[in-house]
């Protein structure tokens, strides 16, 4: 018993995931529906995905602000290149060279990214701001400010498409959401790169003394994250079939929500990628629920608001007492 | 004690240095104090004295430090590249346009930075205390759908006065849980930021509000009145730099917002009360983007309720320009204002060239990562970083 209580103590994201869910099924109605978790988790997707990436970076100590004008280019980038003169005669392979194009362009610019926090030592908060600046200008001069459109609708087949798992059929995305949570889950856990990661966000002069060569795990984090945005805007632009230059806008705040909502801090070295899914998720219910409940779409933001710095206060309270607790033995 | 020069900026870097010695002594068998140093600081006084009594020519020697026994260009360029970049952005785009060197569009270019100047200014004194606030653009949108809202309702003295105390009151919560509640500011002012939009969305109900009357009222006066031929929200800008300057330089609560910034224990530790610091750099931000929502809502004379969305990075952008450190301690409200026309002008001069409006973004990119990277190479003493 006392385990269970000091798992939630500690963990208070999975205690607030489950008081949501059970209160939403409880009062509103049409919420506790398998149909409706599945577009729960196709609504988490997109920001999930990047939380994946992002919990790297800021356990790494950094943080991204430009992952929302990525999404947006990469998005654009799937869109624009099925119907680039090299992939013209691929057919309906010209998505896979796609799809490639997308995920390439996102590593670039997250690669970038991170090549900068590497190498002038300059605070990532200003070198991915300058980036969400100015990649958002990049996605505005290549579109031309217009919105593409796919013209083959095969592409958006593929983002509606869903896999037969016994007697339900589970969206392909919400599938490829929950691979993707758990590779990446064992990649900060089980591997060398993970532990590093967390060795450098948890103190960098110390990982630096100890061997372990900072500034690449940053560059390769950077690299995920970048990859993992580059992917969640191609899903999103797959289930719209389409690209605005507008897309992501204020994703970069909604993803720090739930990865910080999910107990990662901000000065490195602590989180997890389960946790961060579990606050990715309280989001997105949050929003399915409350919409289901017909709140106006307004509240969600002051309730956001509002957990994010409860969850501070929370935070800050338990921190506290465990110092006292740990004074007192 | 002169006021305009560098006094503060070497005061605070010369604490870090001090601050950074601890560890560096264990290396060394000497453990004294570093001679280097003491002969720099004591040539720092001498140039400081030299200030007080030469002229100008002593002041422009006293800028670019070549009285400083450690000089070098190098350094001269770190520490006043955003000047330099200022200059050659404006001899480069007077060369470069015919229209772009007259005090129409001079004036025109300050019109529209007023805006974002105005919020930078106060946003500056936050990040000096080492803190940040991402909640200025909601408290924007909100303050400006309020005045507007209300100024056909009660009128328009009553509205500038609700609007007033709304967004003091967001800065006052602000303040609280960063102060007293020593929360992160910067999922702090994310919260809020979030959490203010919703509340202006509320109030709207989704709508834009206007202003039905729009040729007779006073209110007209802060967004386009002109005084002397100068348009009220340069001066309004202007002004606001200047007090907050002397703010900042000439009084105790500058000196605190300095130290907490450099070392929020050490200044504790000296008897300075970090809380209340804190709340007022807060307040005094709120009250600054209380300014600029009365020049928003007066020029436009109507408010959509999303108007300040993504303002708070563009005022953080001018600030990391102008060269002040995120990590607190160190920047100043003139370099702020170079930094906001410097971004300014770049927009200006590149739509007079042809480009479209949003080349301006990547320039802004470079320009942001190239300063803050200059900045950072000089006080490290080496471009690249030291990360293997």
């Amino acid at each position: 018993m006392d385990k269970f209580k000091s798992f939630f103590l500690e963990q208070p994201i999975w205690a607030f995931l489950i008081a949501i869910t059970v209160f939403f099924s409880l009062f509103a109605p049409n919420f506790f529906d398998i149909q409706n978790f599945e577009n729960i988790l196709i609504q988490a997707s997109t920001l999930g995905i990047i939380a994946l990436g992002m919990t790297l970076v800021m356990i790494n100590g950094n943080i991204d602000l430009s992952v929302g004008a990525i999404l947006a280019f990469c998005a654009v980038v799937m869109v624009d290149a099925q119907s680039w003169p090299i992939f013209a005669q691929l057919g309906d392979w010209a998505i896979l060279g796609a799809f490639f194009m997308a995920i390439l362009a996102g590593m670039a610019l997250g690669g970038l990214n991170g090549f900068l926090v590497w190498k002038t030592g300059v605070n990532a908060f200003i070198v991915t701001l300058g980036a969400m600046i100015g990649i958002r200008g990049l996605v505005f001069v290549y579109t031309q400010e217009q919105s593409l459109f796919a013209m083959n609708f095969l592409f958006s087949d593929i983002g509606m498409s869903s896999v037969p798992l016994g007697p339900l059929a589970v969206p392909t995305i919400a599938i490829l959401f929950l691979v993707l949570v758990a590779l990446v889950h064992l990649l900060l856990t089980r591997t060398v790169h993970g532990r590093n990661t967390f060795a450098v966000g948890g103190n960098p002069e110390a990982a630096v003394n100890a061997g372990i060569r900072v500034g690449p795990h940053m560059f390769v984090n950077y690299l995920i994250l970048g990859g993992l945005t580059g992917l969640a805007g191609v899903t999103l632009s797959s289930q719209m079939g389409a690209a605005t230059p507008n897309l992501g806008r204020d994703y970069e705040l909604w993803v720090i929500t739930g990865v910080v909502l999910g107990g990662t801090k901000l000065a490195g070295g602590y989180g997890s990628i389960l946790r961060s899914f579990a606050g990715i998720l309280s989001i997105a219910i949050l929003r399915n629920g409350m919409n289901m409940m017909q709140v106006q779409a307004f509240y969600v933001y002051v309730i956001l608001g509002g957990i994010l710095i409860a969850v501070l206060i929370l935070d800050k309270q338990l921190s506290s007492r465990k110092v006292r607790l740990s004074e007192q033995v | 004690m002169p006021s305009s020069d560098d006094s503060s900026g070497e005061l605070t870097s010369g604490t870090r240095r001090a601050a950074a010695q601890p560890p560096r002594a264990s290396g060394p068998p000497e453990a004294g104090p570093d001679p280097v140093h003491q002969q720099s600081q004591e040539a720092l006084h001498e140039a400081e004295e030299a200030v007080v009594a030469g002229g100008i020519g002593a002041r422009f020697r006293a800028l670019l430090g070549l009285d400083s026994p450690d000089f070098s260009w190098t350094k001269v360029l770190a520490k006043q590249g955003i000047l330099l970049a200022f200059v050659i952005a404006m001899v480069g785009f007077s060369l470069a346009s015919d229209r772009f060197l007259s005090f129409d569009n001079f004036s025109s270019v300050l019109r529209q930075s007023s805006i974002i100047g105005i919020m930078a200014l106060g946003v500056t004194i936050v990040v000096i205390s080492g803190n940040l606030d991402l909640s200025v653009g909601s408290m924007l949108s909100f303050a400006t759908i309020l005045v507007v809202d209300l100024h056909d309702k009660i009128g328009p003295a009553p509205a500038m006065a609700v609007a007033l105390v709304a967004a003091l009151a967001c800065g006052a919560i602000n303040g609280t849980l960063v102060g007293v509640l020593r929360l992160n500011s910067l999922i702090v002012t994310l919260g809020m930021l979030s959490a203010i939009q919703g509340f202006t969305l509320i109030y709207s109900g989704g709508q834009n509000a206007d202003i039905t009357n729009q040729s007779d009222t006073w209110f007209a006066f802060f967004g386009r009145g002109e005084i002397a031929g100068v348009a009220v929200p340069i001066l309004l800008f202007l002004g606001l730099a200047i007090i907050l300057e002397w703010v900042l330089h000439g009084t105790t609560f500058g000196r605190r917002v300095f130290a907490i910034g450099s070392k929020a224990s050490a200044a504790e530790y000296s008897g300075i009360n970090r809380v209340k610091t804190v709340f007022f750099s807060y307040l005094i931000s709120a009250f600054c983007v209380w300014c600029a929502a009365v020049v928003m809502g007066s020029r436009v004379m109507g408010s959509q309720n999303t108007v300040g969305k993504g303002y708070e990075l563009l005022v953080l952008a001018a600030i990391i320009v102008g060269g002040a450190s995120l990590l607190g301690g160190s920047g100043k409200i003139s370099k702020t204002v170079i930094g906001v026309l410097l971004l300014g002008f770049i927009q200006n001069g590149l739509l007079l060239l042809g480009f479209s409006y949003w080349t301006q973004w990547l320039v802004t990119w470079v320009v942001i990562i190239v300063a803050v990277w200059l900045d950072v190479g000089a006080r490290r003493g080496r471009l690249l970083s030291p990360y293997a």
